[in-house]
């Protein structure tokens, strides 16, 4: 119970370090990609302190809250995974998250929102099934959901795992919203939707989406991490090499349509992730 | 056994008290008392009859049998009534009466089907349907006698027969009772059938072309489920000796796999999968009462219970894996076809067909775990699947139209009637809502499966989720001060309340329904484990406490116009144009029609299930 206690508070007041910190890299080696030099590292956090400062605007009485739900729905999922609860639980606490906030966008009742909003339903329908999915290869291995009992496994997951990792991996991309697969919104000046599902966000609600967006993305890795629990510090130097592909990716390739998206997900899930899991059932049962 | 006849035979005398009553205040006190000891009774009967073993009660078989020979007699002639009218080149639907009622009475008076001393029987699945009947189906009769009234104001050219329709749904009452009562399958047959006649009669109740199409449409699919169901009474009389129910699942797999494959397909006719999925569609013409009716409480849960009776046989074969499947690509195709409808009660519709394919597929599979999830399937998705009929009912009737567009902005015009609609729409599919717990455990029952079968409801999930949330969407947009409309919603408030706090209810429930229904039945379950039940609790109760945030009053938001690329006019949902004058800007959902329409997907889903279907039949030796 109290390592339980520990690890969600850990969570709750590091998360958002780490996270800060990563996206703060992640700018300084975006830049060094495009050849600039740069913001510092502590850049993200400026800015959210920033935005903390500025008016409170809203379009409606709605929107800010159902940002809060979805901020703590975030913290229940993220609280959950690394207390080592059930990672389907913890999937579908995320997935009522992204449904608060994809609410949020339609309560404006904005064009610019709601077509943020029906994209970012496209993305979740692109992408949850391949993480579902890996929760089931997951159990297929370890015999069990638990995130405390997947990582004590001493059997190197990725071994039995290689195609549902890759498949994480290729939709994680669609989860943290990087081009290609920055369709909803984007972290890059402006899009076709102006800010897409974020457009009507201002000020300290939009810090907000910025904190949640550390925590979420601190979750993601702790996903990808699974795969390497036998080792942790292979683990740990998997998700920053993940990481830094993420960054490749988001450099060097433009947004595509939701068509190839969806299709290209779809099929990386059926044909990789499906197909490993198919070999790994009939291995398992010889 | 009390409330068992107490149940079979009550509703009947509601049902030609309203026939009999013209008096519409008359009728209305009738409906409301008889609901209430309609779900009394249910109550009662699960405090009484709750325990391990299933219990059978012998009844003196003469005289009931007699009646029930009767009562198919009658029932084949009453079909023939019904289809006088029908032109020659629809001659089959007749066919199918004549065929399947005559070889039964031929059987049956020829002294050919064996004799069952114990008819009736209960054990906790039919506890659990008895509840999801009794409780589900009167809080939808009462909001029928609100919704007729207002039914026929804006429909006068319908004739008002509103006493036929409520008899209707009384007798149906009964006639589920006595499905999930017999254990006598002959007797299990004319109960069958009296529910294809109340769904015709329901269907067909707006008279107009197109409702008596459909209601015909449904006949006829019907009645090819109660053929089978006919051919499997035989089956069993000549080869395996016996039309009790118990004795036929308990006897050796080989012998009796060809009857229940039978029953199952009458089964999956009934809760209209692929490919008999049109009769359900076609249903939407009727009354919205009598869609809430069928998609939940009654009707098609009848074939999903009787798929889950025969489950134990089909546990283990190949063609027990083909109705797996049947129920798989249901879902899956139910699910994507949804996403392109805009019409509210279609989209519930095609979610239905996907949903009870999730129990079909459990059925199919038929371990304890599988059928767990199933169960629970049943229980959750009764009140929230009545609970949105009615709301998009009721929009009908106040707006004028069900189309989910036309709901834009429903948040600022009918607030209440919205936030019941929001909980519905949540139990369907939302964490930690009912559907998604079920989801949960069928996911984690099926993850020891072939990966076939998760994969099926991984996609299906996502597929439901994707036009849930655009259709939640719709509804909570703001679109500023609006008139406010929904002042004519009277007694159907009860129901629609009731059912609010039944979706929630059953939630906070479940681990209590697991314990003391459940568990008897199929054994321990890991999925009740404490760290899962924590998690479902903590979940709902932010679901439940954080709507109260939203009355923390906060002065210092500064309200502010939309962003329309600095081309607004006064107006926040209006926009400058390159002419210069003010325009509406308005957008639609994404229906996705190149990939999800109907007229892309449907083929193939028949196609598909019709192979299963012969897959199914042609494995029965394996």
């Amino acid at each position: 119970m109290n390592t339980v206690f520990y690890t969600t508070i850990g969570y709750i007041l590091l998360a958002p370090f780490v996270g800060g910190l990563l996206m703060g890299l992640d700018r300084i080696v975006t830049a060094r990609m495009q050849s600039r030099v740069g913001p510092p590292v502590l850049q993200p956090f400026y800015d959210v302190f920033k935005l903390f400062g500025k008016d409170k605007l809203t379009v409606n009485q709605f929107h800010n809250y159902y940002l809060v739900c979805f901020f703590i729905f975030i913290l229940v999922s993220g609280s959950m995974f690394f207390a080592g609860n059930d990672l389907l639980m913890v999937i579908f606490a995320f997935i009522v998250a992204d449904v608060l906030l994809i609410l949020a966008a339609y309560s404006t009742n904005s064009p610019y929102s709601s077509i943020g909003a029906e994209r970012e339903l496209l993305q979740m329908l692109s992408a949850e099934p391949m993480i579902l999915l890996s929760a089931v290869g997951l159990y297929m291995v370890t015999g069990s959901f638990k995130v405390s009992a997947i990582v004590s496994c001493e059997k190197p997951l990725i071994v039995y795992l290689p195609g549902v990792f890759l498949g994480l991996t290729y939709v994680l991309t669609i989860k943290l919203r990087k081009s290609p697969f920055d369709l909803s919104t984007s972290h890059h000046a402006h899009q076709e939707l102006v800010k897409g599902i974020t457009t009507e966000f201002a000020g300290p609600a939009l810090a907000v989406i910025e904190i949640v967006h550390w925590y979420e993305t601190i979750l993601l890795l702790g996903m990808i991490y699974l795969f390497f629990a036998f080792n942790p510090v292979l683990g740990v130097v998997v998700v920053v090499f993940v990481y830094f592909l993420e960054v490749l990716v988001d450099n060097t390739n433009a947004r595509i349509k939701w068509e190839l998206m969806l299709k290209s997900a779809w099929m990386v899930t059926i044909i990789v992730g499906g197909g490993n899991l198919f070999v790994l059932y009939y291995v398992l049962r010889l | 056994m009390t409330w068992i006849t107490f149940l079979i035979i009550f509703p009947l005398l509601p049902a030609c008290l309203v026939l009999l009553f013209k008096s519409v205040s008359i009728q209305k006190w009738v409906v409301i008392i008889a609901s209430a000891l309609i779900c009394i009774g249910s109550v009662c009967l699960a405090l009484t009859c709750t325990q391990a073993e299933a219990q059978y009660f012998r009844v003196t078989p003469d005289i009931v049998n007699k009646l029930v020979a009767t009562g198919d007699i009658t029932l084949a002639l009453v079909f023939l009534y019904v289809c006088r009218h029908l032109p020659l080149k629809r001659y089959w639907i007749p066919l199918l009466v004549v065929v399947q009622y005559g070889a039964v009475v031929w059987y049956d008076l020829s002294g050919r089907v064996p004799e069952t001393t114990h008819c009736l029987f209960v054990d906790n699945l039919s506890v659990i349907m008895a509840l999801v009947i009794g409780i589900v189906g009167p809080l939808i009769t009462v909001y029928t006698i609100g919704y007729m009234e207002k039914y026929h104001e804006e429909h006068p050219e319908v004739p008002d027969r509103r006493d036929q329709f409520l008899s209707a749904i009384f007798l149906f009452f009964s006639a589920m009772y006595g499905i999930i009562f017999s254990n006598n399958i002959t007797w299990i047959y004319f109960f069958w059938e009296i529910t294809t006649f109340c769904s015709f009669i329901m269907i067909g109740y707006p008279q107009t072309e197109e409702a008596v199409h459909n209601s015909f449409l449904a006949l006829w699919m019907l009645l090819l489920g109660g053929l089978g169901f006919a051919a499997a009474i035989l089956y069993a009389s000549s080869v395996c000796g016996t039309v009790d129910l118990r004795q036929l699942l308990t006897m050796k797999k080989s012998v009796v796999l060809l009857p229940v494959l039978l029953i199952c397909f009458a089964g999956l006719n009934k809760a209209a999968q692929f490919p008999f999925a049109k009769w359900l569609l076609g249903a939407m013409v009727a009354p919205t009462p009598s869609s809430a009716l069928l998609h939940s409480s009654t009707m098609v849960k009848a074939g999903v219970y009787i798929v889950l009776r025969c489950a134990p046989v089909l546990h283990g074969t190949a063609a027990g894996a083909m109705v797996a499947l049947i129920g798989g690509l249901s879902f899956l195709a139910g699910s994507a076809l949804a996403i392109s409808q805009r019409d509210g009660k279609r989209v519930l519709a095609y979610s239905t067909i996907g949903n009870l394919g999730l129990i079909i597929l459990c059925a199919g599979i038929g371990s304890h775990l599988t059928l767990w999830a199933a169960v629970l399937l049943i229980i959750f998705h009764a009140p929230a699947k009545a609970l949105m009929f009615l709301c998009v009912g009721t929009v009908e009737q106040q707006t004028g139209s069900r189309d989910i567009e036309d709901m834009n902005g429903l948040i600022s015009r009918m607030p209440l009637l919205t936030i019941v609609m929001l909980i519905g729409l949540a139990g369907m599919f939302l964490a930690p809502f009912g559907m998604l717990i079920s989801k949960w455990v069928v996911l984690e029952v099926l993850a020891r499966k072939n990966p076939v079968l998760p994969m099926i409801v991984i996609f299906g999930g996502e597929l439901m989720l994707f036009f849930y949330v655009k259709w939640m969407g719709k509804l909570v947009a703001v679109t500023g001060p609006q008139p406010q409309q929904g002042e004519g919603i009277g007694i159907e408030w009860s129901a629609l309340g009731g059912l609010a706090v039944l979706t929630v209810l059953v939630c906070g429930l479940f681990p209590f329904v697991g314990i003391y229904l459940i568990e008897p039945m199929y054994g321990c379950d890991p999925m009740l484990s404490r760290q899962a039940i924590r998690a479902v609790a903590i979940m709902l109760g932010l679901m439940l406490l954080l709507p109260l945030g939203f009355f923390i009053p906060r002065k210092d938001l500064v309200h502010v116009d939309l962003y329309l690329s600095g081309a607004n006019v006064t107006d926040p949902h209006k926009f400058m144009d390159s002419m210069g004058t003010a325009r509406d800007c308005s957008f639609k959902n994404y229906y996705i029609n190149k990939y999800f329409s109907e007229e892309k997907l449907f083929p193939g889903a028949l196609v598909g299930s019709i192979v299963l279907l012969i897959l199914m039949f042609s494995m029965e030796k394996l």
